[in-house]
């Protein structure tokens, strides 16, 4: 992990509140892996005073991309950045998904929930590489939340996409169209990453399914290192339930070591 | 070339600045960015007797300039300490200082006694004033007589040098400082965080799990500044002055009103090299200003 001070913003999209990024930054890039994240500096004075962690979404040579969505005023902050200009960042930090060799061949499940299809995509560019099999799933409110779906299906996988209010794709809940799925086939393993009702209803189903999955969780974070032990959830290790930090022990977690709100 | 060094009697720190407890985790998790023994020292974090669970989250709110964290001081242990991170501390050149709690004062002098047996350690801080543990924010630090009792059942407990943490959440911090003078206390540092809340406002609900926290950052620079000027004033051992340290500027200015030393916290969050940036800045500030011992700023203020 380093501190990139003079990450360069090479392009820059946007799709409403959406906004992907494309960064220059090679030791952070040489070093990501799928589910890891970056630590982004939104302002040069103390307010607001924290980095913001956002998923790494892709890596290509010597850039790394992060896809993220306005949620306050860090990210507003972030969005008004242009290519051209410097971001400071800090990273790769936290452990992120387990993508295996035993992947190899078969089928992998790969759900993204709003802006939390930014890991997915490296996810499963990383599976698709092992020559697994990725199936990304995106839901989202409406056909406006989903500015990423020509990217992933330009990449080559199937990818079925979901809207709340039925404007585009499988009308419903993205959790009702992999339930649907699997009626058809069953996957070697699950990927999530989104809304926290949207994962603990496919961790359910995982469970009733018998599928191993992993979900990555949003934290608010203030070092992202693990030194502030400021993101801690309780997590179940070894047969018991204690404050776990999601930035540096996650933020990608086992489906049974998750307690969810409703448990 | 300026010479950094301060001498606090009982320890002399290659430079002034220390990273701060609960900001810099057990030390180890700052070495990707820089070398340890670079600092003048680094405080680990808060230390019980036993494990401790810490509090419900949510435990950190950003305010303007400024975090609130309800942390609880979650943490090992002294067993684990000792076993499995000062070993990897010990043999570094720096003064590694390790912060101690307690939740009775006897707990705080058997955390001193268990450490006295182990080495690599330079001195005790004792935190008598973290508010995230007992309801209201209550702490020790709060009263001149606990402070008193607590200090020097530590004094008696081990051989340690014992730096006293101070509250801010106080009305007269000097008469608590004296306290811990008169017990034996050898520095004080302050200030600890400052009791804070946050509110939602449209669910109603705190924002924090453990409803108050501490605030730090910035934003309490000033008051901090001010209650390390009136310590200094008060007390004649030396005085760590910390509060919302993000600049060498601000170093400087906490060692002008009187702290021998600073410690530097909530900025490790934001940049984990800060500590090492503000040693740069101090330097150089100095070099610029014909200053060739930084201890010469220590107390030069012009009232």
């Amino acid at each position: 992990m380093v501190i990139d001070r003079k990450a360069r913003i090479k392009k820059t999209e946007s799709w409403g509140e959406y906004f992907l990024f494309r960064v220059e930054s090679p030791e952070v890039a040489r070093t990501s892996e799928p589910g890891q994240f970056l630590m982004v500096k939104v302002s040069e004075i103390t307010s607001p005073l924290l980095r913001r962690p956002l998923s790494i979404h892709n890596r290509d040579g010597k850039e790394v991309e992060i896809f993220f969505q306005i949620a306050g005023e860090g990210t507003s902050l972030l969005a008004a950045k242009k290519a051209g200009e410097s971001l400071d960042i800090l990273g790769p930090l936290g452990r992120g998904f387990s993508v295996k060799n035993e992947l190899k061949g078969k089928e992998v499940f790969c759900v993204g929930g709003g802006r939390g299809i930014a890991p997915v995509y490296f996810l499963a560019k990383e599976l698709d590489t092992l020559r697994a099999k990725p199936v990304v799933f995106y839901g989202g409110r409406s056909s406006t939340d989903l500015p990423l779906k020509s990217r992933f299906e330009e990449a080559g996988w199937e990818v079925k996409v979901s809207t709340d209010d039925g404007s585009l794709g499988f009308s419903g809940l993205v959790t009702s169209l992999v339930e649907r799925e699997l009626k058809l086939r069953q996957p070697a393993f699950l990927f999530a990453c989104g809304p926290e009702a949207m994962m603990e209803k496919l961790s359910e189903i995982c469970l009733k399914k018998n599928i191993p999955a992993e979900f990555s969780l949003e934290a608010i974070m203030g070092c992202g290192l693990g030194a502030c032990w400021g993101c801690v959830r309780p997590i179940r290790r070894d047969g018991e339930v204690e404050y776990i930090k999601i930035c540096q022990d996650g933020p990608v977690f086992l489906r049974d070591e998750i307690i969810w709100a409703g448990e | 070339m300026v010479d950094l060094s301060v001498d606090l009697g009982f320890l002399k720190l290659k430079n002034p600045v220390l990273a701060a407890s609960g900001t810099f985790g057990y030390g180890l998790e700052f070495k990707p960015f820089y070398d340890l023994e670079l600092l003048g020292g680094f405080v680990v974090k808060g230390l019980y007797y036993n494990a401790k669970e810490g509090n419900r989250p949510p435990r950190l709110v950003e305010t303007a300039s400024g975090l609130i964290n309800s942390i609880g001081l979650q943490g090992v242990g002294i067993e684990a300490f000792c076993e499995e991170v000062l070993p990897e501390l010990a043999g570094l050149k720096t003064a590694v200082i390790v912060n101690v709690c307690g939740e009775d004062e006897d707990e705080y002098a058997r955390v001193a006694e268990y450490l006295s047996r182990h080495k690599g350690i330079a001195a005790l801080e004792l935190n008598i004033s973290c508010p995230n543990i007992r309801e209201g924010g209550r702490c020790p630090a709060q009263d001149p007589e606990s402070t008193f009792r607590t200090v020097k059942k530590v004094k008696q407990a081990c051989s340690f040098p014992v730096i006293t943490k101070l509250s801010p959440n106080v009305t007269d911090i000097t008469e608590i400082a004296l306290a811990a003078e008169n017990a034996g206390s050898q520095a004080i540092s302050l200030v600890n965080t400052i009791l804070a809340m946050a509110v939602d406002l449209e669910t109603r609900k705190p924002k924090l799990g453990n409803i108050l926290g501490g605030l730090s950052g910035p934003a309490i620079k000033p008051i901090a500044l001010r209650m390390v000027f009136q310590v200094a004033g008060a007390v004649k051992i030396p005085v760590v002055g910390m509060g919302g340290i993000f600049t060498a500027e601000d170093a400087l200015e906490f060692m002008m009103v009187g702290a021998s030393a600073v410690q530097v916290g909530t900025a490790n969050f934001i940049d984990p090299d800060a500590c090492l940036r503000i040693i740069q800045g101090m330097e150089k500030w100095a070099e610029n200003h014909g200053i060739f011992r930084i201890s010469r700023v220590i107390g030069s203020l012009k009232v």
